[in-house]
């Protein structure tokens, strides 16, 4: 296929034979019908396309897209999706993970494919619970949360996703949740856009083991209260009459204020292309809960040259010195001699 | 008077047919490099040679301690050998550790060359000798040559500006030079060498020391005579000087050229198999991509992604990393994807003898994953073998879409031996069709790709891969449909696959080398080897049989599965002798799979069996 040549394709070219498999009622079915609406915008191929997921409710997503995939090892499809990427810099790479996948058993895979670069688009469906295994407590559960595995309440202290993703070198960090079709779309196709790691974390309802974890902030009641939007370049504010705002104190502390009260050139003026993460990480940060007011959005967006393509230029400025790999020189390289026949 | 304008050697060198050098030091003080200086000497004289790295896992432990002594055996020979020899004839010792770490191997008439300027009462006391062995007459039995060579080499050096301090560390090429006069090795190699490796005053330091260490032995008179041990009538063709990783490498390299696939490591360092990474590292001109990867696993993940991209992944480690790379593995048994793992043998459990040769993981990748995950091994002979190794278990991995363990150890990895290069236009094709079509049509006429519809003959499936238009498919973990690929949990399916990929594997059989016997076909006993203790057997083999000992021997290169023809070969013998660097673990295969009395001769010292001590489990059931 030429490079000009735009591919057209609709919903149905995204979808596969297979029936989904998901609980009714699960926020998944929302986040698939998002990624299958978003794909024939983003003019690409499903023959191009590779989903690889991990082990859990969510990464039976590549199952239902018609697309290249693998549903892999638990907390391995980081690296296996690495492998992919870095080998063939041609394809889109999607990894779909969920809260327990990537942020548990694979948590170091997470944070070194971020680290490195690679051109991943990084999906992780956060609801906070392990699904899949029937409801224990994950790595993103609040503390004192009451399950299976901690009937007397957690006391882990949970990780904040987007906190490690930045901590981890992440050259683009967003939020989104399963109720916005809208919002999960433009952020997903922004991240789809980013050359490099973009890790995106989608809270996500499971309705069976953990249902209203987000109600706090995503109920229809609460979102204009609860919700921040982050929009690059516009000071960051929010509520029904954009009322309410953030700002940075001279300790360095972010504030949530009344406008009313400070004033519009007082609120802090969101920069997802700022070279340093400690924006988005005190954005990252600004809530601690979900019955608090919380950023959604792209929280970082910054160029950094992305692995498998350097990897490539290395492998072509190694056959422009060498001249293209010849075994019968390398077998010589280290010097021979001769035996001469007696 | 310098050695490259000297003329002839004043005294004749007398012809020796073979002789074991051992140079023993503290680990900072060069032994692996005048070791292998000494070997590529010998390589270019035309020699048959084979060496032994014995070294500690510390980088520098104490100095001066026992602890910390690293040494370097080379055998070399005018005729055919295949072991480093199991006693050294010549120790080489910078310091007393080095003496009291390795003077029990020394031959017990054999030549002990000294740094007797490392022997002041500091030295002795790290090494805890009580007292100075060079004044007690405690090696009354060796003929000892004390050369002071740190303060030779320092007057060597000092007129090129060389700090006492600094010229330490040229001592080694002292040593070399000393050596290399003895054997009347020809120097230029090793000049030439020197020059291109180090600059400006290390060079000229390495370069001064070399030399005067040489006239040294030519001028003190400490020494008769030298010896010269003449080339060896090796087949005629080019050769060179290979270790086992390199040339695995170079194997993995020409596996890229012969399937017109790019390579795609993914690795973690692990000892002894660092080098593999290093090597590849370094032929990125033949579309060889390497990935440092986080850890184990993920270099493991990493190229199975690779090969589900159309790569041929391969991952290189040692023990420990295979556990950790259990469940990739039973991935790409599932996935029915190729994929290589190539393990470096060392001494374990845990962490064990990282620096050391054991070749006990052999249960582990026969039977290391959960369930029913059959696999094909290939284990390498020779330092030179790795190269046809790492391409036969590519050729099998990409034929039958399969993970293939390529078993190799340290004693393989770190020694070397002359190869005789092969003709890269003889190498065989090793190429496979990825598929580039849909293969099922449905009842309603539409056509489908079906990922797990097989190959009638091989039960491989196809290889298609991202890119490909109209054959987007999803594979995974969970059990598949025959044929479809579909996800299904239907009791008989699962059977049905289960059997599947078990006979996948087991039909490899027919598409190997069958087994062969060496020595005698009529023999009572039969030798059944694998891996590196190839070149003890080979030793004990020909010593026995010039004893008029009737002794026959089979090694296989194919662990899994195994040559066909094997058990009926066995089943000839009255006695089978399975020797291994483990407690037994092909012996108890062979006996489980063909009912044959086959009895262990085992050792797991971290060392190679020597001949002689394959020589006595000969003798011990045909005398």
């Amino acid at each position: 296929m030429s490079d000009t040549l735009v591919p057209i394709t609709t919903k149905k070219d995204w979808t596969s034979d297979q029936e989904v498999r998901w609980c009714p009622g699960c926020g998944d079915y929302g986040i698939l019908l998002a990624v299958q609406m978003l794909m024939p915008e983003l003019g690409v191929a499903p023959e191009n396309t590779v989903f690889v997921s991990g082990i859990g409710c969510s990464s039976r997503f590549p199952y239902y897209m018609n697309t290249y995939g693998m549903h892999s090892i638990h907390g391995r499809a980081p690296a296996i999706a690495t492998g992919v990427a870095v080998a063939r810099p041609d394809l889109d790479v999607w990894v779909i993970t969920g809260d327990g996948d990537a942020l548990s058993i694979g948590g170091n895979h997470l944070i070194h494919a971020l680290r490195r670069n690679v051109n991943l688009t990084i999906l992780l469906f956060n609801n906070q619970i392990y699904g899949l295994t029937k409801g224990q407590y994950s790595p993103t559960s609040e503390p004192g949360k009451v399950t299976k595995s901690t009937p007397m309440g957690s006391i882990d202290h949970p990780f904040n996703p987007l906190a490690v993703a930045l901590g981890a070198e992440a050259s683009f960090v967003a939020r989104t949740h399963d109720l916005d079709r809208k919002h999960m779309m433009n952020v997903f196709r922004a991240a789809h856009a980013h050359r490099g790691a973009s890790f995106v974390e989608i809270l996500q309802n499971c309705n069976v083991f953990n249902d209203g974890a987000f109600d706090g902030i995503l109920a229809r009641t609460a979102r204009d209260e609860m919700m921040i939007d982050l929009k690059h370049g516009e000071p960051i504010r929010f509520g029904a009459e954009g009322h309410r705002g953030v700002v940075m104190g001279s300790d360095g502390q972010l504030r949530l204020v009344e406008v009313a009260d400070v004033g519009v050139d007082a609120l802090l003026v969101h920069d997802a292309h700022r070279d340093d993460p400690g924006l988005a990480f005190s954005l990252a940060r600004l809530s601690h809960d979900n019955n608090s007011p919380t950023p959604f959005g792209i929280f970082r967006d910054v160029d950094r040259g992305d692995y498998g393509h350097m990897l490539g230029a290395q492998l072509a400025e190694a056959s422009e010195k060498k001249g293209p790999g010849d075994l019968t020189a390398l077998l010589r390289s280290t010097g021979t001699w001769m035996v001469n026949p007696s | 008077m310098t050695a490259t304008d000297h003329e002839a050697p004043t005294r004749e060198p007398e012809q020796i047919s073979h002789v074991v050098v051992r140079f023993a030091g503290d680990s900072g003080d060069g032994m692996q490099l005048t070791g292998d200086r000494f070997t590529s000497a010998s390589a270019l004289f035309g020699n048959d040679l084979s060496t032994f790295p014995d070294f500690p896992a510390e980088i520098r432990a104490p100095a001066g301690t026992v602890n910390g002594v690293s040494s370097f055996q080379v055998h070399i020979s005018d005729h055919d050998i295949t072991t480093p020899g199991d006693v050294p004839d010549v120790l080489v010792a910078m310091n007393p550790a080095a003496l009291k770490a390795d003077l029990h191997r020394l031959d017990q008439h054999g030549l002990l060359i000294v740094n007797s300027d490392s022997f002041e009462e500091r030295d002795l006391q790290k090494a805890g000798y009580e007292t100075n062995p060079l004044l007690d007459d405690s090696l009354s039995q060796y003929r000892v040559v004390e050369i002071p060579m740190t303060s030779l080499t320092q007057l060597a050096t000092e007129p090129l500006g060389v700090k006492s301090r600094d010229s330490e560390r040229s001592k080694n090429f002292f040593a070399l030079g000393v050596i290399s006069w003895l054997y009347s090795r020809p120097i230029e190699p090793t000049v030439k060498w020197v020059e291109a490796r180090f600059k400006d005053l290390v060079k000229e330091s390495n370069l001064a020391a070399f030399k005067a260490g040489y006239n040294f032995g030519e001028t003190s008179e400490l020494f008769d005579h030298p010896y010269q041990v003449k080339p060896a009538p090796l087949p005629a063709g080019e050769y060179t000087n290979i270790s086992g990783n390199v040339a695995l490498a170079w194997g993995l390299v020409a596996a890229g050229q012969l399937a017109k696939l790019p390579i795609f490591l993914g690795s973690y360092p692990i000892t002894p198999a660092s080098d593999i990474l290093h090597e590849l590292s370094k032929h990125k001109q033949f579309g060889v991509r390497t990935v440092q990867a986080e850890d184990e696993i993920a270099a493991a993940g990493m190229a199975l992604g690779a090969a589900f991209a159309g790569h041929i992944g391969v991952t290189t480690t040692s023990g420990p990393g295979v556990s950790l790379k259990g469940e990739t593995l039973s991935l790409a048994v599932s996935l029915e994807l190729p994929f290589l793992l190539v393990d470096i043998q060392r001494g374990g459990p845990s962490t064990g003898l990282p620096t050391k040769t054991e070749a006990a993981d052999l249960n582990i990748a026969m039977y290391g994953r959960h369930s029913e995950a059959p696999l094909p091994i290939v284990a390498a002979y020779s330092p030179g073998n790795c190269f046809n190794a790492a391409i036969e278990a590519v050729r099998i991995a990409l034929k039958y879409r399969t993970p293939v363990i390529l078993l190799s150890d340290g004693y393989l990895a770190n020694g070397s031996e002359p190869w005789l290069l092969p003709d890269a236009s003889t190498l065989p094709d090793i190429s496979v069709p990825f598929a580039t079509e849909t293969n099922h049509t449905a009842k309603d006429g539409t056509a489908e790709f079906w990922p797990y519809l097989r190959d009638p003959e091989t039960l491989a499936r196809p290889w298609a891969i991202p890119g490909t238009p109209g054959l987007m498919h999803r594979v995974g973990g969970i059990e598949k449909e025959d044929g479809t690929g579909n996800i299904s949990y239907e009791p008989a399916n699962h059977e049905k696959m289960v059997h599947l990929r078990a006979a996948k594997i087991a039909g490899i059989a027919n598409d190997i080398p069958l087994a062969t016997i060496v020595g005698d076909e009529d023999a009572d006993l039969c030798l059944l080897g694998w891996g590196s203790t190839w070149a003890a057997i080979d030793a004990a083999v020909q010593i026995t049989r010039r004893q008029d000992l009737k002794v026959a021997w089979i090694h296989l290169t194919h662990l899994n599965p195994m040559p066909r023809n094997l058990g009926d070969l066995l089943r000839r013998f009255k006695h089978i002798l399975v020797p291994e660097l483990n407690m037994g673990q092909l012996c108890r295969i062979v006996r489980a799979e063909f009912l044959v009395d086959a009895k262990p001769v085992t050792k797991v010292q971290g060392l190679p069996f020597t001949a002689a001590e394959l020589e006595a489990a000969i003798k011990g059931v045909l005398a």
